[in-house]
């Protein structure tokens, strides 16, 4: 799954939290998604996480976009 | 001749008790161009109206003037309403303006009605169009002016909901002419590189042609055309522009705006953590169940006394064998009954039987006699009597 899915891994997590709640897996089912949870759930924060902050201006010079860090006047 | 002269002041007074008791100019509604504005630092504001011909002073008290929703400057149109009356001290008439609005601003709110019904019957506005904005983005891009409150509202707001937000900033002006084409532009943009994963527009509060830039058709049609989600975000609670109604959300403020378009993250771990717990407590349950059901089946007979299954299939094949033996038995009685009978026929039916009963039995060369014509000369015979046998000779020659 790609790293960028924030949104989805979410849902994912939520659908097996709802499954394993509804009490119908078996029990290898049952781990099987614990297991799949743990990832979803590990993979979310890491999103969380592994973000940086960047604050930055778009310069618009004949048509290039040129990125610069932006520093807000007070 | 006498001359009855006046005083200044009686003058001034008469004329402005003339003044007071005239009805149309204790309510007047004036319109014309304000020149000469000066914002006292007492609060109070003073400027003259003017037209093409002619001008008058006014002067609006603090008490009033802190009611505007605008900020007057010069050569801005307006409407006043007031009272005209003397200046005593100075001899001059004056507008005491107790409100005041923008002219024109009839045009515009017409021009904003238009626009509105038209693109709305076109469709622009349906929330069938409208897009999700995503949970989490991971670029937020703002179109607002580079300088001011708003870009820093956001990034505050931003920032404070999650530190490590990532925002782009492509500045474009946001009043004044060539604002709404530049803004639709800098939406294009956005989306040609796509440059983010959500767009807040926006600009702070103002008068409606301050903010009319957001009320433009090209600016509308950008936003609709924009694939990326946008958040429109013009000036404070109550304003709402065409551009309010196009855009996949509606933000009251600049800081709501960032607030819609920024996860919080630490509610998002919460929730993470919660999910977490959840299916932690779904799983001990899920065991927990299967535990019982494993003890409810220990506690079964099956389990406490194993061997009783057992012993009751011996018992079983125990009774099969007698069964079999009785069975066996009786079979072997029967076959003995029929042989004895069968014997007991047999002997009847003996040869040797009628020997006893003083026959005897002639046999040459161990093969029974039946015809004198095989006996001749010398021969040798057996007799076999009934308790033994002797040999015996032929004596007869013919």
């Amino acid at each position: 799954m790609s790293k960028d899915n924030f949104e989805e891994s979410m849902k994912k997590l939520e659908e097996i939290v709802t499954e394993l709640e509804n009490g119908n897996l078996n029990l290898d089912e049952s781990v099987s998604k614990f297991e799949e949870g743990m990832k979803l759930a590990k993979q979310c924060n890491h999103i969380l996480e592994d973000a940086e902050k960047k604050i930055t201006i778009l310069l618009e010079n004949n048509g290039e976009i040129k990125e610069e860090k932006f520093d807000v006047e007070q | 001749m006498k001359y009855n002269a006046v005083t200044v002041t009686q003058l001034n007074k008469y004329l402005k008790d003339r003044f007071d008791e005239d009805e149309n100019l204790n309510a007047i509604l004036v319109k014309g161009e304000i020149s000469n504005f000066k914002n006292h630092y007492t609060g109070h504001l003073y400027f003259t109206l003017k037209d093409e011909n002619s001008l008058i002073k006014c002067i609006m008290f603090k008490s009033y003037a802190e009611k505007l929703a605008f900020k007057p400057k010069d050569g801005m149109k307006v409407m006043v309403f007031g009272s005209v009356s003397v200046f005593e001290r100075d001899g001059v008439y004056q507008i005491y303006v107790k409100n005041m609005i923008e002219d024109g601003i009839g045009d515009l709110h017409e021009k904003f009605e238009q626009l509105k019904a038209k693109l709305e019957k076109e469709g622009l506005f349906d929330t069938s169009h409208k897009k999700q904005i995503p949970l989490y983005p991971k670029v937020v891009g703002v179109l607002t002016s580079q300088t001011g409150a708003v870009i820093r509202d956001i990034i505050n707001v931003s920032t404070r909901r999650n530190p490590n937000v990532y925002i782009r900033l492509l500045p474009v002006p946001v009043q004044g002419p060539g604002a709404a084409e530049q803004i639709a532009e800098k939406i294009k943009i956005m989306n040609d590189k796509k440059l983010a994963d959500v767009i807040i527009i926006g600009r702070g509060g103002g008068s409606l042609e301050d903010i009319w830039p957001f009320n433009e058709e090209i600016v509308a049609r950008a936003i609709y055309d924009s694939e990326l989600p946008i958040i429109s975000a013009v000036g404070h609670e109550t304003d709402f522009t065409i551009a309010d109604f196009v855009a996949d959300l509606r933000a009251p403020t600049p800081s709501a705006a960032a607030e819609l378009a920024v996860p919080d993250v630490y509610e998002l771990r919460q929730k993470i953590n919660q999910y977490q717990n959840r299916y932690r407590m779904a799983l001990k349950k899920k065991i927990e169940l299967m535990r019982l059901r494993y003890e409810k089946c220990m506690r079964s007979r099956a389990f406490t006394d194993p061997t009783r299954k057992m012993k009751d299939e011996y018992v079983m094949i125990d009774s099969f064998i007698k069964r079999l033996e009785i069975k066996m038995r009786n079979i072997q009685k029967d076959k003995i009954n029929q042989y004895i009978a069968l014997t007991t026929k047999l002997d009847t039916m003996s040869p040797l039987k009628t020997l006893t009963r003083g026959y005897s039995l002639v046999e040459k060369d161990n093969e029974i006699v039946k015809s004198v014509k095989q006996l001749h000369f010398d021969d040798e015979i057996k007799i076999r009597f009934f308790d033994g046998e002797k040999m015996a000779k032929i004596l007869e020659q013919k």
